[in-house]
């Protein structure tokens, strides 16, 4: 074991580290503000990487007809309520945003020749064609049962994550896809090669962790989550919609799992069920932050990272062992250091 | 008296149903298993729909690469289907577990699994199993026999972390050690894996002449392109397991001048004239090709049409023991199918016996490099 192959599995292990870091930061999200154990943040890293390359290969993505279908689910639910409760004014957006928007994506789609698209452009058809099913599904979803207990929404989030897997096929099949490379260039650092890629997962990540630091504490949307975060009464009681915060953290754990899907698209293949995999490391990460701490949990994610990198080298075969059995010393350590609190029910 | 026209009824659906050959199929045409399940679905769809005069039904039934619906699958078109003959499933761990119920109830299956171990070693169940794959030895044999007629010193080797990736290990480390092979490394990655650098470093800093990695469809890929991108510049050779298309897709540049074994159907069109494969694997090709379109053909319906081919063969032969859906016409099927000889398949030549039911030999098998992105025939 000499120094370039230290760096070199260093260098691997943070880049990997970064993307589960990212679905680490969503996990703790969604669960602080709406006691959700996501599974299905995942998916949306093969379906935001899937439909980059069925974009690129000139094919209209599957995920299209997902977002038609929801919006028009979403319409025909909230419009009966609307109709019923004659509140007249709030239909038109409510089409608009669920069944407009969608079907002019769709048009969109097939009118464009989207394999011939710059590649910023194609990225941003992607997160406006994926990132909207984050919010729909918590509505469909999760909403009905927000005041549920934690079991039942995590049994409700693994028939979510299995049904989206089941689509995943559907769309995209059974093989997998690798996109492009953003970048080409490569450097040299002490005696190793260092591809431009990497440096722009990492130089990525950071910026989208400094960007939802922002978001938490300059914004009112961003307060307003930790507002509910902390304490949901007390958050509803100051006028903040408990569905309002629901959404929004939902579509945040969308964008950021499409946007991992897309940095990661051009390091590997992945496959409609490879999320699934990223996102348990990403959990393991968050697990290490014990759910709660944002540092904690994007530092446990990069441990994951290196620990991978480091066993596939010295017992490939044992990798995933490795890792996932990290999860029971932390989980030990975590329940002999912090005080169990009941889940408290609403 | 409703009752009896019921019986009249069922017995006159029961007659017509006789003179009809059902033949049971289960693939898995979902699931992880689901690119080699497809172009075998796709060429159950081909095979002809009528045998000897008579008519013959297809009963095709998807067990989403799972083991338990595999053997559930079978059980169904045994027991309701009455089928005469089974064909699958896809993977070898399926069709080991329908060994038992097609034994139990003496119908012929025809397997599309791979591993040797589903007809051997010959035993009172194994009688009934057939199967259309090359085994993994024939392929390593191929594989070593390449290398060491190419200089090849020193070699390593990177496979799948589950039965597949373990078997060709076994097979590979044997046969190496007799032909005097050194093997420097030996890793292992998952098909999900997103990085496999720690054992591509691995591998590099021992320095082989050859590196052999044993995975199936486009996770196999992975392995390759690191390999380049960590600047390996020696031989890479590849398994029977990733001879289709979506492989060549995702590996792209990065496997040109790979090397891997495959049945002859991948290259029909390059076969030497003499090659008694040459034709029947040729017009398995044109017929699949004229409904999935030009370069769609793969090694895994090829499969599937042999199993076809085989059925072919014996069915006729089998009608003289007894009527479709009868005890005898299986056992007949049965009889007629080991006693296959010189028969071309997509594949190769079937030659059956007792302890034989696969029945290839090295005519099953050719060398492939990939050229320009399409497969090519190693000389």
């Amino acid at each position: 074991m000499d120094l370039q192959i230290l760096l070199l599995l260093g260098q691997d292990g943070i880049t990997n580290g970064a993307i589960y870091a990212l679905l680490a930061l969503a996990l703790v999200l969604v669960f602080a503000v709406t006691r959700v154990i996501f599974i299905p943040q995942g998916e949306f890293v093969a379906y935001g990487a899937l439909t980059l390359a069925a974009l690129q290969a000139g094919k209209v993505p599957g995920t299209i007809w997902l977002l038609v279908a929801l919006g028009a689910t979403i319409a025909v639910l909230d419009g009966f309520r609307l109709l019923r409760e004659k509140r007249y004014a709030k239909l038109p957006p409510l089409l608009i945003f669920n069944v407009g928007l969608p079907l002019l994506a769709a048009a969109g789609l097939f009118a464009l020749p989207a394999g011939d698209l710059p590649l910023w452009l194609q990225v941003t058809i992607t997160m406006l064609v994926v990132v909207p099913l984050g919010p729909m599904i918590y509505r469909l979803a999760f909403q009905p049962l927000a005041s549920a207990p934690v079991l039942v929404l995590l049994i409700v989030s693994v028939a979510v994550h299995v049904a989206m897997i089941g689509l995943g096929l559907l769309f995209f099949g059974a093989e997998g896809s690798r996109t492009p490379p953003f970048t080409e260039i490569s450097f040299e650092l002490a005696g190793a090669p260092l591809q431009g890629q990497t440096v722009l997962v990492v130089v990525a990540s950071a910026a989208l962790i400094i960007g939802l630091y922002f978001f938490f504490e300059r914004t009112i949307y961003g307060k307003a989550l930790r507002a509910t975060a902390m304490n949901r009464t007390g958050a509803r009681l100051m006028g903040i919609p408990p569905a309002l915060a629901g959404k929004l953290c939902l579509t945040l754990a969308a964008a950021i799992g499409v946007f991992s899907g897309i940095l990661i698209a051009p390091i590997t293949t992945i496959y409609y069920d490879s999320g699934f995999l990223i996102g348990l490391k990403g959990f393991v990460g968050a697990i290490i932050g014990g759910l709660a701490s944002y540092p904690v949990a994007a530092l446990g994610a990069i441990l994951v990272g290196l620990l991978e990198s480091f066993s596939s080298f010295y017992a490939s075969a044992f990798k995933e062992v490795i890792v996932f059995t990290l999860i029971i010393p932390v989980l030990l350590w975590r329940s002999l250091t912090s005080r169990h609190v009941e889940e408290e029910e609403e | 008296m409703r009752k009896k026209t019921m019986i009249a009824l069922l017995s006159a659906i029961a007659a017509t149903a006789q003179a009809d050959i059902n033949v049971g199929v289960t693939l898995s045409a979902t699931g992880p298993a689901a690119s080699l399940g497809i172009p075998e679905k796709n060429t159950i769809d081909l095979l002809p729909r009528s045998i000897a005069g008579q008519k013959v039904n297809y009963i095709v039934l998807d067990d989403a690469s799972d083991t338990t619906t595999a053997v559930k699958n079978t059980r169904k078109l045994i027991s309701e289907n009455k089928v005469d003959v089974v064909i699958g499933s896809t993977t070898t761990p399926n069709a080991l577990a329908m060994i038992d119920v097609a034994a139990e109830s003496e119908t012929p299956m025809i397997a599309l699994a791979a591993s040797a171990r589903i007809v051997e070693p010959m035993d009172e169940k194994r009688r009934w199993v057939f199967k259309t794959p090359q085994n993994d030895a024939q392929m390593a044999t191929a594989i070593i026999e390449h290398m060491t007629s190419n200089n090849v010193k020193t070699v390593a080797y990177i496979g799948f972390a589950d039965a597949y990736g373990e078997g060709w290990w076994n097979e590979f480390s044997k046969l190496a050690e007799v032909r005097k092979l050194k093997v420097v490394a030996n890793e292992r990655f998952n098909r999900t894996d997103t990085s496999v650098t720690g054992q591509v470093l691995k591998v590099l800093a021992a320095r082989p002449d050859a590196i052999l990695i044993g995975g199936a469809g486009t996770p196999a890929a992975l392995p390759q392109k690191s390999l380049k991108e960590k600047g390996y510049k020696g031989t890479i050779y590849q398994t029977h397991g990733v001879a289709n298309n979506d492989f060549l897709r995702i590996c792209g540049k990065d496997c040109e001048g790979t090397l891997l074994p495959s049945g002859p159907v991948l290259v029909a069109a390059q076969l030497p004239a003499d090659n008694p494969v040459r034709q029947t694997a040729g017009d398995y090709v044109a017929r699949y090709e004229a409904v999935h379109g030009k370069g769609s053909v793969n090694a895994f319906g090829g499969y599937a049409w042999d199993a076809g081919v085989l059925l072919g063969q014996a069915i006729p032969l089998a009608l003289r023991k007894g009527a479709p859906g009868s005890r005898e016409f299986r056992a007949g099927l049965r009889d007629a199918l080991e006693a296959t000889r010189s028969l071309p398949g997509a594949h190769g030549v079937f030659n059956m016996s007792a302890n034989d039911h696969l029945g290839f030999d090295q005519r099953a098998r050719v060398m492939v490099t990939i050229r320009d992105g399409a497969w090519q025939l190693a000389r």
